[in-house]
């Protein structure tokens, strides 16, 4: 199973993902697949040493899928988080990483 | 309302100050995540889906215009332009930055608020009646009892660290509308035969995943006895309430697991030993906490009925409004105004900042300066002149805060679920928005009558799915969402926990059964004035089994 590391930052509580140059993106898109297990554990040592670098909270490895390129969290939960609320198209990354084609 | 006084004003601001500093020394590395979460959760802050949430307290549900303004503008400086009214009474921000915490709980302390023992296993905010020192039904205004309850619990050495959270309400009326035999102490305030005030004590209500009605340990408390009284069921909690598994933590479990009868003579026996202590509440106290919600001097407003009289003719809207909305008042010449967060298909409990600037503008004009929040997420004006119902109702309805609803099948509970939550397993707030599309035409809802939905999106029960008449709750059956429907709840003064129907729905199939329960209802109600709920007990759920699982369900 793929997976991603996600976390929430500390100082605003936005929802993140770890990035192939080890930066935390806010945007899932560009998140950093691991698609082994030594893969997984090398994420999850990442994630150890950010929460303990106080850079981030909560941290989490998520079984992901990709679908036609793109990355897409196995549960629901994890979607919600990547997308925003599905009630508030207008908030989260929904809205923040809209296109311009479709602002 | 309560004001604070110096000692008050004094321990907010040091406790924002206390909390400045240690939002400093987390975001500097100083303080680590383990040692920190704990002092963010005692003033409110938790970390949901998205973001950071902030629970702020609002006693017993009640604000004035200057509070309320300045919720509407933490939403609007500090958050996404809205705040979420909760189930108890609170108010909830969605998206604050941990580093703006500070100023925040700040700009709260400037007026009175704050958002200490929102969180955590300590006494939360004590809930009561939302027409509290208005309603036409009250024996007595139950907020006095429950600023005297929040002042003694408040920062409380002995019940910082409880088995669990802790949730007292106080009603003051024969109908519960505070659903009191759902909290961990419910107070029902009356008069004995001497006409002396005191409570009936009921203890051991919950929801959550193990829903028990509370048990009446006590038929009349004389109320100078409450703090005593209330001691000896925290202490007999404190002492022998379980530590050791979560879920069987709450009041409830030790209630139920010791017996009612060796419970209430524990607490009885403890109470002897604290009622002629300082605990007993002197007169002269009881007066000057009272004082506080002295109620407002209501002028003759009797122009009001006709003027009332002649709008509902020529506004059918307004006179829809009026018949919902709009409760009677101890005052013949004024009302009770209910402001529905319920738009129909939108999000039960949401306002804008600047919805919350009209309700405030209204309060300062027409409401004697006081708002209420609700339990059932609706706001309340509880103090409106019928004379000048309309200008208000004009307002409300310029800021789409006017929907007709209140008790309808569309005033909908619904916590904030998976949209939001960190603890949901299911999403509620679709839920709500597709059920209230459905039933969306006014003239539907009322002949279907009173008839509450409630939805939670986990066993948690926020959205106090046991004792909706029509309960939905949400889970998560091999990675999707799934919905129970329970029916026969019912908060009030004849509370039931609704039983489970039978096996759960689908997101796209909820509506549908939904409106097949309710079509059974209309089916075989005797009458109009036989409630959803009245007709459910005569019959119980063998027709709305069939009607919604066939035959198959007789074999089941």
């Amino acid at each position: 199973m793929m997976k991603v590391l996600t976390a929430n930052r500390l100082s605003d509580g936005i929802a993140v993902w770890l990035g192939a140059n080890g930066q935390w993106l806010e945007n899932i898109d560009n998140a950093l697949i691991a698609r082994h297990e030594a893969a997984a554990d090398a994420l999850d040592e990442a994630g150890k040493s950010a929460f303990n670098a106080n850079v981030v909270v909560d941290i989490a490895l998520i079984d992901v899928d990709e679908q036609d390129g793109e990355i897409y969290p196995i549960r629901l939960r994890e979607r919600i988080r990547a997308t925003g609320p599905t009630i508030r198209l207008d908030l989260g990354k929904q809205a923040d990483f809209k296109p311009a084609s479709a602002a | 309302m309560y004001r604070y006084d110096e000692f008050d004003h004094d321990f907010v601001n040091q406790r924002v100050g206390q909390y400045r500093d240690q939002v400093e020394r987390r975001l500097s590395g100083e303080l680590e995540e383990d040692a920190f979460k704990p002092l963010r959760l005692m003033n409110g802050v938790y970390l949901q889906l998205h973001a950071y949430m902030l629970r702020v307290a609002i006693p017993y549900g009640t604000l004035n215009s200057k509070q309320m303004r300045r919720l509407a503008r933490i939403a609007r400086d500090y958050d996404k332009g809205y705040g979420h009214f909760t189930t108890r009474q609170n108010i909830q921000y969605n998206w604050p930055a941990l580093s703006d915490t500070p100023a925040i709980l700040e700009e709260l302390a400037e007026v009175e608020m704050h958002a200490i023992q929102t969180s955590g296993n300590c006494i939360r905010n004590v809930s009561a009646d939302h027409f509290a020192g208005a309603a036409a039904d009250e024996v007595a205004d139950p907020r006095p009892y429950a600023e005297i309850l929040r002042q003694w619990s408040s920062n409380h050495p002995e019940y910082s660290f409880l088995p669990r959270k802790f949730k007292i309400a106080v009603t003051g009326a024969e109908r519960d509308r505070a659903a009191i035999q759902v909290h961990d102490i419910g107070l029902h305030l009356k008069r004995n035969e001497a006409g002396e005030l005191g409570f009936a004590v009921y203890v051991g209500g919950g929801q959550g995943r193990t829903p028990i009605i509370a048990k009446k340990i006590r038929d009349f408390l004389p109320e100078a006895d409450l703090l005593s009284y209330t001691t000896a069921i925290m202490r007999v909690y404190n002492l022998n309430g379980r530590r050791d598994n979560k879920y069987k933590a709450r009041i409830k479990i030790l209630v139920h697991e010791t017996g009612e009868a060796d419970f209430t003579a524990q607490v009885e026996a403890e109470w002897k030993k604290l009622r002629e202590t300082s605990l007993k509440l002197p007169d002269a106290d009881l007066a000057s906490i009272a004082s506080y919600f002295a109620p407002p001097e209501l002028q003759d407003r009797a122009e009001g009925w006709a003027r009332i009289a002649t709008g509902k003719k020529s506004d059918a809207g307004f006179a829809a409004w009026v018949h919902q909305n709009v409760t009677p008042h101890r005052h013949p010449d004024y009302g009770v105004v209910t402001i529905s967060l319920k738009p129909i298909g939108g999000i039960p409990g949401d306002a804008s900042d600047a919805q919350m600037e009209v309700v405030a503008d209204l309060a300062e004009r027409y409401g004697h300066d006081e708002i209420r929040v609700s339990h059932e997420q609706n706001l309340v004006l509880p103090h409106v002149a019928l004379a000048d119902l309309e200008i208000v109702y004009r307002a409300l309805l310029d800021a789409n805060l006017a929907t007709a609803n209140a008790g309808l099948i569309t005033d909908i509970i619904a916590c904030p679920g998976l949209d939001y939550c960190a603890l949901a397993n299911a999403r509620s707030i679709p839920v709500a928005q597709e059920i209230s599309e459905r039933f969306g035409s006014l003239q539907r809802q009322q002949e279907i009558g009173e008839l509450k939905i409630k939805i939670s999106g986990c066993i948690n029960a926020c959205g106090h799915h046991h004792v909706g008449h029509i309960g939905i709750l949400g889970v998560e059956k091999k990675g999707a969402e799934l919905y129970q429907i329970t029916l026969g709840g019912s908060g009030d003064e004849q509370t039931s926990i609704g039983q489970i129907i039978g096996r759960g729905f689908e997101p796209d199939k909820v509506t549908d059964a939904i409106e097949t329960i309710v079509d059974t209802y209309m089916g075989l109600r005797l009458n109009a004035d036989e409630t959803f709920i009245m007709a459910y007990r005569r019959t119980g759920p063998a027709p709305y089994k069939l009607a919604l699982y066939g035959e198959a369900s007789k074999a089941a």
